[in-house]
């Protein structure tokens, strides 16, 4: 096989999942005619989603800024956390094993206390979204700080570095990569922190809020359309890190 | 002289496609006699490994012919007539040991009641008598390979074909490593081709040894080796030895020059 | 992780090890607990924190013990927490087994795979739990018992973590070990039970302590809609909506939530240690 059918085909076979998937639903509603609100044609949903494309953005973008400001506030604190706990190895013993655990903590939950905390507007949501990205990225940025070959340690500890010097020209470029994977994983975090928490209410223009409502009244198109946009939102922000990360760091090898 | 065990005949292998295409091996032919040791040693890119990778059928030649005991690799693979020993142990970290020597056995379908008197015999034989139940990684790598040497003897092939076992491994763990070899060469009278980049290993191991050459790989020489055995620390030391090393050691010089 | 740390001593902090390593850990996660609880305390004193915002640790005890006409609360929390974790271990066996089956075919199957991964790996920077509340509500309509939407919600949030990390393990075969399979002739049935299956072992528990939690956290957001009436989430919009009245309740199911995500992960992580044995220990 030469490299540019090869290439072709990567497109090509996801292209062609995608058509018979879509193809698939829509005829099997139509044969089979469940009713719209379990599962909605493809057609409907997608009528829904470019009559109402302005004010579904528009809510989309209100839930994204959410999750932005919960990201930034969420990984920010957790890489201020992580330079700190990384300097002592007795204090990163101590609470690592807090932060891991706290992965296996349904934070969401936690949403009615931050409504109480901070009201039922943005400031909760993004309160429980940045507490969802502070733990990932502190146990990354710490691993990332330490998990240094003992040789590169030792070649500045020859040179007589100071700690700063240590810290600037070693550790911090050694946990780059390893702040990217959590980056890119509270992304989706942080999105899912943003339309969870606002299905314990909020007003009305999000979108976590904008699929409960109209799915409880059956209006199930729209909170699929909503969904769309969702994705939409999920993967640019992805992307966006990504690209963020390939140009901060250009010595990484990009993966396959 | 009956038929030779193992019979490369102009074979080549080209790499790539035609735009882009390397020979790793250019025309080779190579008779080995049943029970003889014979190594392959040559600088890396000389195709030494590839030669042995196409005998065992984990890779098809370009053009030529390979026979062991007269048929082709493939059936050889088939029926099992070889061992393979790779440079890195490449040991199941999820087996232990004896699991690990019992592979072979468990793919071939083998009786279940021969399994552990194989298996206690082969680690004997390697020196690993106590160790059945670690997992590879409680061993030392020249553990390791001992396990991954047993594993290849468990099924009692006739060839075994070894690809830089030893090359990892520290130069004294070599050395007695490289007893152990002989001594287990003797007891079992399997024929052996070894790869290695290793001068003194070759020497010091090989009944035979073929000297190989880069870009393309071809073969230079034959170097019969006529150390006396048994071969023991000493032999290390003798002046036969060294002559041998020099030998083969010119032939790559020579070699090395007309390339310059 | 401890390799690191014991570096990091020799190489700059060097304290001398004299206390042995879980008496001043132990000692540790006592002062963090006190620690914690002065600073609760004295914070809710200091800034005149309200009951409903910040309730005094021993109210949230309190809250436990509180007798009622059903039995004491947290007789009533358990029950209702036992409900959560049926809901989420049917979730997770089916979205397990499917995801594994489906790594599996992904796996054999190139063109399959070419076709479909791309979506199984866009699954994970999306918010795929969005779709929640359609399926509780178009299945309550539907007539379908309760349990079963909390279920599929906890069944698809597995199934994609599943299905991208066991398909990473299975093809995360040493190049060498399959060649030793080749020299054996063995077949692609023998090369996939004694070689890549125990190779993407470990691959699957990371994704199954992943989707443990997450399953939780799906069956948790499927009993948020109105109309639900067991299982720990409701619970906790219970104790919302009476935060004022009763501080502390609020707290509890919370706790009880959080001790629910912790035992599934535990669980998980603990059947990880026993049939994962062949790995060093961390």
């Amino acid at each position: 096989m030469t490299g540019a059918s090869n290439r072709m085909q990567v497109w090509l076979a996801p292209l062609l999942v995608f058509t018979v998937t879509i193809a698939l639903w829509e005829g099997l509603v139509l044969l089979f005619k469940p009713p719209v609100f379990l599962l909605p044609p493809p057609s409907l949903i997608w009528q829904s989603f470019t009559s109402q494309f302005g004010q579904l953005m528009s809510y989309g973008f209100n839930t994204f800024l959410e999750a932005l400001g919960g990201f930034v506030i969420g990984c920010g604190a957790g890489l201020v956390a992580a330079t700190v706990v990384a300097r002592s190895p007795r204090l990163s013993a101590l609470l690592l094993p807090f932060a891991v655990a706290s992965n296996a903590v349904p934070i969401v939950a936690m949403a009615p206390i931050a409504i109480v905390w901070f009201g039922i507007g943005p400031g909760s949501k993004v309160a429980i979204v940045a507490v969802m990205c502070f733990f990932p990225t502190l146990v990354s940025a710490v691993r990332g700080l330490t998990d240094i070959s003992p040789d590169a340690l030792a070649l500045m500890h020859s040179y007589a570095a100071s700690d700063w010097q240590t810290f600037t020209k070693v550790r911090a470029p050694n946990s780059l990569p390893f702040v990217f994977n959590a980056f890119k994983i509270c992304t989706a975090v942080s999105m899912i922190g943003a339309i969870v928490a606002e299905f314990f209410g909020g007003a009305v223009n999000y979108l976590g809020i904008y699929i409960k409502t109209q799915a409880s009244i059956l209006k199930t198109p729209d909170a699929w359309a909503a969904i769309l946009v969702a994705c939409f939102f999920g993967l640019a922000f992805y992307f966006a890190v990504v690209l963020l990360e390939r140009w901060l760091m250009p010595w990484h090898r990009r993966r396959g | 002289m009956g038929d030779p065990i193992i019979s490369v005949q102009n074979v080549s292998k080209v790499y790539g496609n035609a735009n882009a295409s390397t020979v790793a091996l250019q025309d080779v032919s190579l008779f080995i006699e049943k029970g003889e040791f014979v190594s392959l040693v040559g600088p890396s890119g000389c195709g030494k490994s590839t030669l042995l990778r196409l005998i065992a059928d984990l890779d098809a030649p370009s053009s030529g012919t390979i026979q062991l005991n007269g048929h082709a690799p493939e059936t050889a693979r088939k029926n099992r007539e070889y061992g393979f020993v790779f440079q890195a142990p490449t040991l199941y970290d999820w087996r232990t040991v004896a699991r690990n020597a019992e592979l072979p056995l468990e793919v071939m379908g083998r009786d279940r009641r021969d399994w552990k008197p194989r298996i206690d015999k082969m680690l004997a034989l390697v020196g690993l008598r106590d160790f059945h139940e670690y997992y590879p990684w409680q061993l030392s790598g020249g553990m390791q390979q001992r396990a991954s040497i047993a594993r290849a003897l468990s099924f009692d092939p006739a060839i075994l074909l070894m690809d830089e076992p030893f090359g990892a491994l520290d130069e004294f763990t070599r050395e007695r490593m490289n007893m152990e070899l002989l001594d287990i060469w003797e007891t079992t009278h399997k024929t052996i081709l070894f790869v290695t980049h290793s001068i003194s290993e070759a020497v010091f191991l090989s009944s035979r040894i073929v000297v190989m050459t880069p870009r393309p790989g071809r073969v230079a020489r034959l170097v019969a080796i006529d150390l006396p055995s048994p071969r023991t620390f000493e032999t290390r030391e003798s002046r036969r030895f060294f002559e041998l090393m020099t030998d083969v050691r010119e032939t790559l010089k020579e070699e090395f020059t007309r390339h310059e | 992780m401890t390799d690191n740390v014991s570096l990091d001593n020799t190489l700059i902090a060097a304290p001398p090890a004299v206390t042995p390593r879980w008496l001043w850990l132990l000692g540790g996660y006592l002062l963090i607990f006190l620690l914690v609880a002065v600073i609760w305390e004295s914070s809710k004193a200091l800034f005149a924190i309200p009951d409903y915002k910040l309730p005094h640790l021993t109210q949230i005890a309190e809250a436990f013990v509180r007798p009622t006409p059903k039995g004491p609360v947290w007789l009533i929390l358990l029950q209702d927490a036992s409900y959560t974790a049926l809901e989420a271990l049917v979730g997770f066996s089916l979205g397990s087994l499917t995801g594994f089956a489906i790594a599996v075919l992904l796996q054999r199957y190139v063109r399959l795979r070419q076709g479909f991964l791309p979506y199984v790996i866009a699954s994970q920077t999306v918010p795929i739990i969005a779709i929640a509340p359609m399926i509780v509500v178009g299945m309550g309509r539907m007539g379908a018992p309760p349990w079963l939407s909390k279920s599929i919600i906890a069944a698809y949030l597995t199934f994609f973590p599943v299905v991208i990390n066991v398909l990473r393990g299975l093809e995360s075969v040493d190049r060498d070990a399959l060649l030793l399979m080749r020299s054996y002739a063995a077949t692609d049935n023998q090369i996939f039970r004694l070689l890549r299956l125990p190779t993407s072992l470990p691959y699957l528990f990371t994704a199954l302590k992943i989707s443990a939690t997450a399953s939780v956290v799906g069956a948790i957001i499927g009993e948020l809609p109105v109309g639900s009436t067991r299982g720990i989430g409701v619970q906790i919009v219970v104790g919302s909506q009476y935060n004022t009245f009763n501080p502390g309740f609020l707290w509890a199911t919370i706790i009880a939530a959080a001790m629910l995500g912790l035992l599934a992960y535990g669980a998980v992580a603990l059947a990880e240690k026993r049939i994962v044995r062949w790995k060093r220990e961390a």
